[in-house]
This record gives structure tokens, sequence and C-alpha cells, in this order.
């Protein structure tokens, strides 16, 4: 009995980390661009899907597949960005929201006419594998896939921390006017910002697809997740985005295990209820 | 008479008479033009008015429907009165929503979250709520196609033809009559500016609450159509964020916090989506996803291109003024 | 047997802080129905912030403030208002998507719920303020200085007692500075309307008020009347610095 809510608390830790990259990237976005990404969700479930064709018809592993899958995300995040989203930043918040709303529509019914309706689902060799830490059972890919999502996390604080590009999407963030005095091209700095966080989104898919099946109504569902997760967190801080995820992750697996499987939404949505009157700046986000 | 009344009158008449000319295919689309064009009103109410935006609106038509529903199928209760404890529970559930985000400052986006959760939570609920149905579904005894039995609602499409054009008339009057009153400019002025709205004298909580209710009462009547008209609810398609999306269309399609703006967007985009549905199917291929992905390049194009909605820029093409609301 | 009647305004011993900066500390003064008074202090004095106490935007740390000696403490902005205060902002707020028009009848609904009412009450006021022939524009549509008026006229349409002025005439030419001042003095002279405003426009303030409190850093410096305040040693060292009054 313990044991095995112990093994599905850790199954929850490690699916909420790739949840939480997903997350990330919606983060990330928001804390620069200040535009919420409502398409986060379907983005993820494209990203899924490529992974799902790289799979199937070259037989690649979505482990190695994931920097391919990446990169073009970053591509249509960009390129959103760019064409699209930018002329949007100074309107009123719900032409945003319509704006991604739409974008999210489209996505959801491009995979359903290009896909079907059926799951999808990558099937690796080493699927059932487990390891046997002392008592416990872990499944070999949820392992590789949180370490995975832990390394790209990493990866971008770094990116963040360390490079000349990172600090000065730091800056913009900061103080916008600022950046424009000292000649940043702001333009092109958000696209790479909303290129990056769809970066996050793509090797989040890829790794999501070793776990959970795709089909269109997934990508509703992991928009509505990935928000959960950073409102919990605290919106555009990135530390938030990983705890988040991994509290979602484990009250995910303890609302299935103490309720029903199926009631864990219900479970998810009530924190978000909460923290959004409570505490709107999330765990670990600043007040204002 | 303004020329605008007389569009207004032509647009009626068309309806009035339509079912003299038109079969049951057509009539059936033109119930689905006046559903959304009604949800779509008191929607606006909400967004284009006090400036709320509501994403999870489909909570109200849902509430609606299960309650008088459930009133009906397991009391017996008619609609006629099933309405108004459909309209209560919505409002009730409005009045939480409303007070819970308001008094804590809840704004914007976030706001816009909430109602989603609440809806999402709620849609869950009903999943595992048996007594209703759960996601079996509940199910209207189906009565007498031939009767025009208002009372229960239950009889001939015609009946429900006219009573959705008769809530659309309805919903349009009272709406033209909130804007020229008190209540509407008090909340233009809070979706305008809430310090500014605060300074003059306004309860901005009241205000914004008031919208609430009012929005969801009125939506809740929607969901007690939904319910008759079709017989069959699901919380899927009763509390589910695609309909809230749905819900949400018309009104910004055809234009934000106008009067004219839910009917003509619900004049576009149904047909559109008929029309796309049966040019693909008369092609011979089933294409599920293809209305909906018209819809969204429809929503894209038009708030990329006529950001303030179709009729502000038709009403300037068609030389009716620049005021809809008159004087 | 009665005492005699409280101020239209009393404000006494007002603090207000901001993470341990003291912004208003220890502010007092009075004003008497029909008064036109002048609240001046170089920039970051603490004038807003005390309009904003008035106006229960903020709610004050200490002190009191009283409109005909009732507390207005731990009313809401609206509460304010209704209770006889119509105020203007700084950073103007119009109703942008609303007519000018309709900006106005939105102040004039603080005190009656016909339309009809209301809209007449708003086309008197915006005659008042030279912006009639403006009225059917979007209030986006407004310069910065008719953008000033709509704000005095949106307050003077609640039919306040008080009428809290902040900065409307900065960045107005001065004949239309000198045209405001006539109206203001009008309304003062005809209905009894009175004034509390913040200006850093002298010729504004000299012309128009009738006493003059100063303050700077949050703290009172003297009061008088406009020609004995603009003499005192204490003002002007509190503007050293500043440009000249």
């Amino acid at each position: 009995m313990t044991i095995d809510l112990a093994n599905q608390i850790i199954t929850g830790l490690l699916t909420g980390l790739v949840y939480s990259l997903m997350a990330l990237g919606l983060s990330v976005i928001f804390g620069v661009v200040r535009v919420v990404n409502f398409a986060h969700g379907e983005m993820t479930a494209l990203a899924m899907y490529a992974a799902w064709g790289l799979a199937t018809y070259l037989d690649l592993d979505p482990l190695l597949g994931l920097p391919l899958i990446a990169a073009l995300l970053f591509c249509l995040g960009y390129g959103l960005q760019r064409g699209l989203i930018d002329s949007f930043i100074s309107k009123p918040e719900h032409m945003q929201f319509i704006l991604l709303v739409s974008m999210a529509i489209i996505m959801v019914n491009g995979s359903l006419l290009g896909f079907g309706p059926d799951a999808h689902g990558v099937q690796v060799s080493y699927g059932f594998d487990t390891y046997e830490i002392g008592p416990l059972l872990v499944d070999k890919v949820r392992l590789l896939a949180a370490a995975a999502s832990l390394a790209v996390s990493l990866l971008m604080m770094l990116f963040f921390q360390k490079t000349m590009t990172g600090k000065a999407i730091r800056a913009c963030a900061d103080n916008l006017v600022g950046a424009r005095v000292i000649g940043l091209d702001v333009k092109r700095l958000y696209a790479v910002t909303f290129g990056i966080g769809s970066a996050c989104v793509g090797a989040a898919g890829a790794l999501l697809s070793m776990l959970i099946d795709v089909m269109p109504p997934t990508g509703p569902e992991l928009t509505l997740l990935a928000f959960i997760i950073v409102i919990v967190g605290g919106l555009g801080s990135m530390g938030g985005a990983l705890l988040g995820g991994m509290l979602i992750g484990v009250s995910e697996v303890l609302a299935g295990y103490f309720l029903m499987p199926s009631m864990k939404g219900m479970f998810s949505f009530a924190i978000l209820i909460l923290v959004l009157i409570l505490r709107p700046q999330g765990l670990l986000g600043a007040r204002k | 008479m303004s020329r605008q009344a007389i569009l207004l009158g032509l647009l009626l008449a068309a309806f009035v008479v339509a079912p003299a000319f038109a079969g049951p295919y057509l009539l059936s689309v033109m119930v689905v033009v006046m559903y959304f064009a009604y949800v779509g009103q008191a929607w606006n109410i909400m967004m284009g008015f006090a400036g709320q935006l509501s994403l999870g609106h489909t909570i109200y038509v849902g509430l609606g429907a299960y309650t008088a529903a459930a009133l009906f199928v397991h009391f017996g209760i008619p609609a006629i009165f099933g309405l108004f404890a459909a309209a209560a529970v919505a409002v009730a559930a409005g009045s939480i929503i409303g007070a819970l985000g308001f008094r804590f400052g809840v704004k914007g986006v976030y706001f816009a979250l909430l109602t989603i959760a609440f809806a999402e939570f709620t849609r869950i609920l009903f999943e595992h709520f048996t007594a209703l149905g759960g996601t079996g579904g509940l199910f209207l005894p189906v009565g007498s196609r031939d009767s025009f039995d208002l009372i229960h609602l239950r009889g001939h499409p015609l009946m429900f033809y006219y009573l959705i054009l008769a809530m659309c008339v309805g919903i349009f009057l009272l709406c033209r009559k909130l804007l020229n009153s008190r209540l509407g400019y008090t909340w233009l002025a809070v979706r305008e500016d809430q310090d500014a709205a605060a300074a003059l004298g306004i309860n901005v909580f009241r205000a914004k609450l008031t919208a609430v209710m009012l929005s969801a009462g009125l939506t809740a009547l929607g969901g007690v159509f939904f319910a008759f008209y079709y017989n069959n609810l699901f919380p899927n398609q009763a509390f589910g964020m695609n309909r809230s999306i749905e819900i949400i269309l018309a009104p910004i399609v055809g234009g934000l916090g106008t009067l004219f703006g839910p009917i003509l967007g619900a004049l576009i985009l149904t047909p559109l989506g008929e029309g796309i549905t049966a040019a693909t199917e008369a092609m011979g291929f089933k294409a599920a996803g293809i209305k909906q992905l018209c819809y969204g390049l429809s929503l894209l194009a038009i708030v990329k291109f006529l950001p303030e909605g179709v009729w502000p820029w038709l009403r300037l093409r068609l030389g009716l003024g620049d005021g809809e609301e008159g004087e | 047997m009665s005492p005699s009647p409280p101020p239209l305004l009393l404000i006494e011993g007002l603090v207000k802080h901001f993470r341990g900066l003291r912004a208003v500390d220890g502010v007092s003064f009075r004003v008497e129905a029909g008064e036109i008074v002048a609240l001046i202090g170089p920039n970051g004095a603490g004038k807003t912030t005390v309009f904003n106490m008035i106006a229960g935007v903020f709610e004050p740390d200490g002190g009191r403030v009283e409109l005909e000696g009732r507390s207005l403490i731990g009313l809401r902005p609206d509460q304010v208002c209704r209770a006889g205060v119509g105020r203007t902002f700084q950073l103007v707020k119009p109703f942008g998507n609303l007519s000018v028009e309709e900006n106005v009848v939105v102040g004039a609904l603080r005190w009656t719920h016909e339309i009809t009412k209301a809209r007449a009450q708003a086309r008197e006021v915006l005659d008042l303020l030279g912006l009639a022939d403006k009225r059917r524009q979007p209030a986006r549509s407004l310069t910065l200085p008719d953008r000033k008026c709509l704000e005095v006229a949106r307050a003077l349409a609640t039919k306040p007692k008080l009428l809290l002025l902040d900065e409307v005439m900065a960045g107005l030419r001065p004949a239309e500075t000198d045209r405001m001042v006539e109206t203001f003095r009008r309304l003062n002279r005809e209905t009894g309307l009175t004034i509390v405003l913040i200006e850093h426009v002298m010729r504004a303030v000299m012309a128009l008020s009738q006493r003059v409190v100063v303050i700077n850093s949050g703290q009172p410096v003297c009061e008088g009347t406009p020609e004995e305040v603009v003499r005192d040693p204490r003002v002007l060292d509190c503007y050293l610095g500043e440009e000249p009054l």
C-alpha cells in the first residue's frame, strides 16, 4: 500500500517535470513578451505529433528527435511572433487572447484533419523497462524523460544567465523603455523569446509523446494544464514553473489514487481557483 | 425611422416569414444562427458592455440546461417553471464567480482563467454526477412533434424556431434599453476605466457583479432552450471549453459591445460553417474539423484585419452613421 | 448653543507612508464652503497623495478627513464622490471609446437616473467649458488640453460640493489657462462651488485662489494669501533648485 503510493508519487514527480518544461515555455513567453500563449498546449500537441511521425516513419527515438523538434518549434514560435503576434503586443488583452485562441483552434482542427481523431503514441523498445531502487519501481522512459526535461530546463536557465542574447532578453523584461534606449532590437528579442518558449514546448512534446498518447483534444487539455502549473508556480517565474509542474504531477496521481482517476482534473482546477483568488502571483511569483 | 431600424425590420420580417419557404434543414440552421446570436448577446453584456472577459461562459448554458432538464426529467416540472430555477442557479453561480473574482482583485487574463477553471471544474463534476446521467448523458423524453406545447417546451420544430426568434428579439430590445440606461452607462464607464468610474460615484464592484448576474441568467435561458430543443445533454458539450469559445465567436466577429454584432456574427459564422461542411461532404470526403478550422481562420482574419468586428465596418459602408445607440 | 458649523473640508494631522517613506506627514488645513484653496509644493511634496486620501483611493495611516463634519476615512472612492467630492486625475483618464458627451453623462448620472436630464446637464457643462462642439467625438480623439477640460467637465457634472483639481492647467496655453480660471471663478461666484486645486502654474494659483497651503516633503510649510505665500522665505527655500515661482 505505502510502496504503491510511493511509486505513484514518484511517477507524478517525474511526469510533473515534463509538464514543468512545457509550462516553463509559457512562463518565459509571458515573463518577457507579456503575451499569454493560449495556444500553448496545441503547440505541444503538434510537437507530439512530430515525435510520433519521426518515430513511426523514420524510426527515430523521441529522445534523439528532441533537438530537431525543438528546432522546428523554435522556428514556428519565432515566425508566429514576428509575423502575427508582434502587432498585437500593445493591443488590449482580449484581442491578444482572441488571436491566440484562433491559432489554437486552427492547430487543433488542423491536426484533426491531418491525423484524424485517433490516439497516437510512441512505443520505444525500452517502454516497459523499469529500474528497481530498493522496494521502488521506476519506469525507465519516465526517468529518462524527466532527466531530459531537467537538462533542457537547466540549459535554458543557463542561456538566460550567461549568453548576451539571454541577458538582453532579460533586460527587455525588466525595463522595456531602457532596453529600447540602449538600442536593443526588441522585436527580434521578443521573437527569439517566443521561439525559445516554443522550443521548450517542442522538447516537452517530444518527451510527452513517450508517456501519453496524443489526439486533437490533447492540445486544449495541455493548455489548461500549463496554465494551472504556471499560475500555481507564479506566471513569469522559471522556478515557479518547475515547482508547479511537480506539484500538479503529484497532486494528480494523489487525486487519482485516493479519489477517482477521472476526477484528478477537478482537483487541479480547484487548486487553480484557490491560487487565483488567494495568491494570484503564484507560490514563487513576486507580489507587484 | 432610421435606416438602421428599417434594416432591422427587414431582417426580422425575413426570419418571420422564412418558415413558409424554407425546408427543415434550412430552418434548423436558422435556429442555430439565432441560438448563437442569443447567447452571444448575453455574453456581450458582460464583455462588450462591462468589459469582463468570461471564457467559461458555457457554465451558465450548462447549469441552465441541466437545471431545467433535471427538473423536467425527475420531477415532471414543466420548462416554463424550470427556466426560473435555471436562471436562478446560473445567477447564483455567476455571483459566486464574480464576487470572488472582483473582491479579490482577479483581473484581465487572470479573471478569464478563473472563469475557465470554474467551467472545467463543473464539467468534471457533472461527469461524476450519476443522478444527472454522468458522462452517459441526460436524455429528455421526446414528446409529440406535432403539438405546440410552450408550457412543457415539447413539440414542433416551428415552435422552437419562433421561440428562439422571440428570445433574440427580446434580448436585443433589452440590451438596447440597457445601453440607454444608467446601468448601461455605468458598465461602459467601468469597461473604459475603473478608477475614473469610481471617482464619478460608480460602485465598480456592484456594476461588474450586476453585469455577470444578468449575463449569467440570460445565458441560462439559452441553455434551457438548448436542452429542450436537442433533448440530450452531455457534460462535455454542455460545459466544454469549446462551447465557451463558440459562444464568444459571434459577438467578436460581429463587433464587441455593439447590439448588431452578435446577430451579424452568427449570421456569418453558422452558414459559413454549414456551407463548408456541406461542400466537403459533396466533394465526397468526410473532413471532421474543417468547419472549426474555418472558424479559426475567419476569427484570425477578423482580429487581424477588422479588429473592431464586421458590424462597425459595415455600418460605415452602409452609411448608417456611427452611433448605433442613436439619440 | 450650537457651535460654529464645521468647515466644508477639514484635514488634520494627515499621515501616509509607503514602505517606510513618509509621503505625507502631519498635513492639516481647512476649507470653508465657497472658498478656493490652492495646495502647492515642489514635485514629490505629497500633494496628490493628500488628494488621494481625501478621495478614498488611499486610506490614511493617521489623521482626520472630514466633509461637513462627517469623516470620509474608510469610504471607497465612489462613496466619497457620492458624499459630494468631485475630482480630476493628474494623469487624465478619459473613457476613450465613449463620446465626449457620454463621458460627461456618466458624471451627471451620479445624481439622476434619467438619461435625458443627465444629457441636458452634460451639454450645459460642456458649453461652460467650451467643449460643446466636440461633444460627439470619441474622447480618445481629444488633444491633451481638451482631455483636461473633459476631466473637469465630468467631475463638475456630478454636482460636487467640493471639487478637487489635480493640475488641470498644466500644459495649457496662457489664454486657455485664463479662460479656465475665469470659468472656475464664475462657478465659484455663481454656485458657491468650493475648490481645492493642486497647481504648478502660478499664474492660475495667483489669479484663482483665495488661500494657499504649501507643503514640502509631506510636511506643512505655511499657509496664507497668495501674496503672502510667494514672499515667504520658507516657501522660496523649498522651491530652491526648482524653477522660480
